[in-house]
């Protein structure tokens, strides 16, 4: 045995005791990186508030590991959501990342996650490629293509011909816009114009002149949570309802969080998406009502993307019998399948999204308060623009 | 010689030895720069956020360059941090992986915006000054967005590949890299700077700040002077754009946001301005208190943050530096009069 051979065992007898070390380590930390501040606060709110229901509700152990909660502030600002990251995994030494409340914070986590072998929650954020960045992502929220399709596949059945399609100027409303186009177009139906709003200091009232000229049977509208007040408003103060123009949108634009601020003029407004917080099940009414006492709010679908996620993470521990490696981990995520309180879901093996059911919904009042009842279901969605690419 | 003689050892009984004395490296100036690489080693598990600072004391400095000493007040500083960081972005994404060859181009295509743009902002009052700038911002940041097939939008620009830095040091998952490439270029260009406002050109445009009409009047090329300046600043803030899109391998629209102008601003409040040291001090100051804060309170440290602010402005003229030298002088006095009974 020479100097190297030697030197060869030392070295791999250190590297099997640092792995021990690693498998002996009695609890599991999850790095939540959320916008807790500025502009997207909301998102952060309602997620962070969700991951300790969940947490409070379960208990932090798990397969004999103490789950231990680290939640951050990235102020919605990708280099800081990086940075954070990184130390998380560096200093702190997660198992798992999560939250991510828009596309590009999520998209400069990506290489962290494959550089790391750390599963990656995708809570929030909500393009389609995201998913494609990295083999460690895993989303539990939804894409925006899931939850349009539907809508524009169930529009034409329903005397909607001819449509204006309006969204916000970023990725997500691109996503949103070609959805809907091209299902709407096999359904036999027909986009008179395709109008995008600036992002910053939105101002619908020229466009929804346009729309109005273009006579359409309804508006498609997709902007993202929050700025839907004013969209719903305007489209009442102008009185396209009296020219016979329905509205239809994404449950984004109708989010629990401020639907019912909206008042009257949100009332039978047809949307789609993957969660109201008037899903008749027992799981969600517990939900509901535990999140009422604990956070003194509606749930919203941020939400409950956070409540899946920390579900996924506890049952992939569970199926790995607490062993944290990023990697068996992951291999865990997948293929998972469970009850949500939004109805049933898995986790698509293959894209790692999140596939469940969509939901055509109506703006009812309900004990006084305003919400998106579910009238009609469309059975486990997958992502579209993935499912199209194969 | 005898010239080079008072440069090292300053002479304040005469007008040369008044001017050299500032140029003066001072031991605690040194002693800062040496604290600092040997955090590298030290603070291991710090060295990201140490990273961040020194980014944003370059992009505080590059702003106290002309706030502080030619009296150019701008809420769109960031424009120039912006486009430093997309070409830089881009420069990485389309295979120029080196970083040091695409940090001197960001700095290159922000300086020769700052320019351009000079000429715009250079007219008018304070106010005017203002809203220039800040619209010169909210162009760019509308641009970045439109041409989304170039700048990936609202997405942000992902794929930006880096080389290892002067092909010896790769970017690692820790930051060492990154803090001790960012550190460099921040006290290179500090050096510059303070070798920049020392120069008789740097105390000509301290006093086209004290009264521009009147330093016309005896024949200083005023508008050229700061046109130069403003140029330079821009360089700056490319840079420190530059760095941070090379240290963090992706760009986001948020890099042109107002927020990045406004905070800068307030920071070399905080720190104290025209003095260089009071962009590095603020920097420190800001990030540190926002990580400390955040950390207790993810949800509410801007209170705390902007409490601490306040205090600060109300109570310590000239920012944190100016209430050192005050309490020093203060001290000081104190001492002599003690000395005098």
């Amino acid at each position: 045995m020479n100097r190297r051979h030697l030197f060869a065992a030392a070295a791999a007898s250190l590297a099997l005791f640092a792995a021990t070390g690693a498998h002996a380590q009695q609890t599991v930390k999850i790095g939540l990186i959320l916008p807790m501040s500025g502009p997207f606060a909301s998102t952060g709110r309602q997620i962070e508030g969700m991951a300790k229901l969940y947490m409070a509700q379960h208990g932090n152990m798990v397969a004999g590991k103490k789950i231990e909660l680290i939640v951050k502030d990235d102020t919605g600002t990708a280099d800081v959501t990086k940075r954070i990251a990184q130390e998380l995994v560096v200093n702190e030494k997660v198992s798992v990342l999560a939250g991510f409340g828009l596309t590009p914070l999520a998209l400069a986590t990506a290489p962290i996650a494959t550089q790391a072998k750390v599963p990656t929650i995708v809570m929030a954020a909500a393009t389609s490629i995201i998913t494609e960045q990295s083999p460690y992502i895993v989303r539990t929220g939804f894409t925006l293509p899931q939850v349009t399709a539907p809508l524009a596949e169930w529009a034409p059945k329903n005397g909607i011909k001819k449509v204006v399609t309006l969204v916000s100027d970023y990725g997500p409303g691109h996503d949103a816009e070609k959805a809907f186009k091209e299902t709407f177009a096999k359904g036999g139906g027909q986009v008179l114009a395709e109008l995008r709003v600036p992002m910053a200091n939105p101002e619908f009232a020229p466009f929804l002149q346009r729309a109005r000229d273009a006579k359409p049977d309804a508006l498609f509208v997709f902007v993202p949570s929050g700025v839907g007040s004013a969209v719903m408003k305007q489209f009442a103060e102008r009185e396209l309802a009296k020219d016979g123009i329905r509205l239809i949108v994404t449950g984004d634009v109708l989010d629990d969080d401020i639907l019912n601020g909206m008042g009257d003029t949100a009332l039978g407004v047809v949307s789609s998406h993957h969660y109201s917080a008037a899903h008749n099940s027992p799981e969600n009414k517990a939900l509901v009502e535990a999140f009422k006492k604990s956070n003194n709010m509606r749930p919203n679908f941020h939400g409950v993307g956070g409540y899946d996620g920390m579900h996924l993470i506890y049952q992939a521990l569970k199926k790995t019998n607490g062993d944290a490696d990023g990697t068996k981990l992951l291999e865990a995520m997948k293929g998972q399948s469970w009850t949500s309180p939004r109805g049933p879901v898995s986790i698509d093996p293959e894209t790692r999204d999140i596939v469940q059911n969509v939901f055509i919904r109506k703006v009812e009042k309900v004990n006084g308060e305003l919400y998106n009842v579910e009238f009609a279901t469309i059975e486990k969605v997958k992502d579209p623009v993935k499912a199209a690419k194969k | 010689m005898f010239a080079l003689l008072s440069y090292f050892r300053p002479d304040t009984a005469t007008a040369a030895g008044t001017l050299l004395a500032p140029v003066r490296w001072r031991p605690l100036e040194i002693l800062f720069w040496l604290v600092a690489a040997s955090l590298l080693w030290l603070a291991p598990s710090k060295v990201l956020l140490l990273n961040e600072i020194a980014i944003l004391a370059l992009f505080v400095l590059s702003l106290d360059l002309i706030l502080g000493y030619a009296g150019i007040v701008s809420l769109g500083h960031g424009a120039f941090l912006g486009v430093g960081a997309y070409a830089a972005g881009l420069l990485g994404k389309h295979g120029f992986t080196d970083p040091v060859m695409g940090l001197l181009i960001a700095g290159a295509a922000a300086g020769l915006l700052g320019f351009v743009t000079s000429f715009l902002v250079l007219r008018g009052t304070d106010l005017t000054k203002l809203m220039v700038t800040l619209g010169v911002a909210l162009i760019l940041r509308e641009l970045a967005n439109k041409f989304g097939n170039i700048t990936g939008g609202a997405d942000g620009l992902t794929g930006v590949v880096m080389g290892p830095v002067l092909g010896l040091f790769e970017f690692d998952i820790f930051g060492k890299t990154a803090y001790g490439y960012s550190l460099t270029v921040l006290f290179i260009l500090f050096y510059v700077a303070r070798r920049l406002v020392n120069s008789p050109y740097g105390l000509m445009l301290r006093a086209i700040k004290g009264n521009s009409l009147r330093t016309g009047a005896m024949g200083v090329p005023t508008n050229h002077r700061l046109v130069t300046i403003y140029t330079i600043a821009a360089v700056y803030a490319g840079i420190a754009g530059a760095l941070l899109a090379q240290t963090s391998q992706f760009v986001s629209l948020d890099v042109l946001d107002f927020h990045r102008s406004a905070d800068a601003l307030l920071i070399l409040v905080l720190g104290g301005s025209g003095q260089l040291w009071g962009a590095v001090i603020g920097s420190i100051a800001f990030k540190i208190m926002y990580d400390y804060l955040a950390a207790i309170t993810p949800q509410y440290w801007q209170f705390w943050l902007g409490l601490v602010l306040v205090l600060i402005v109300l109570f310590g003229k000239g920012g944190i530096l100016g209430f050192v030298n005050s309490s020093r002088e203060w001290l000081a006095h104190r001492l002599g009069k003690g000395a005098a009974k």
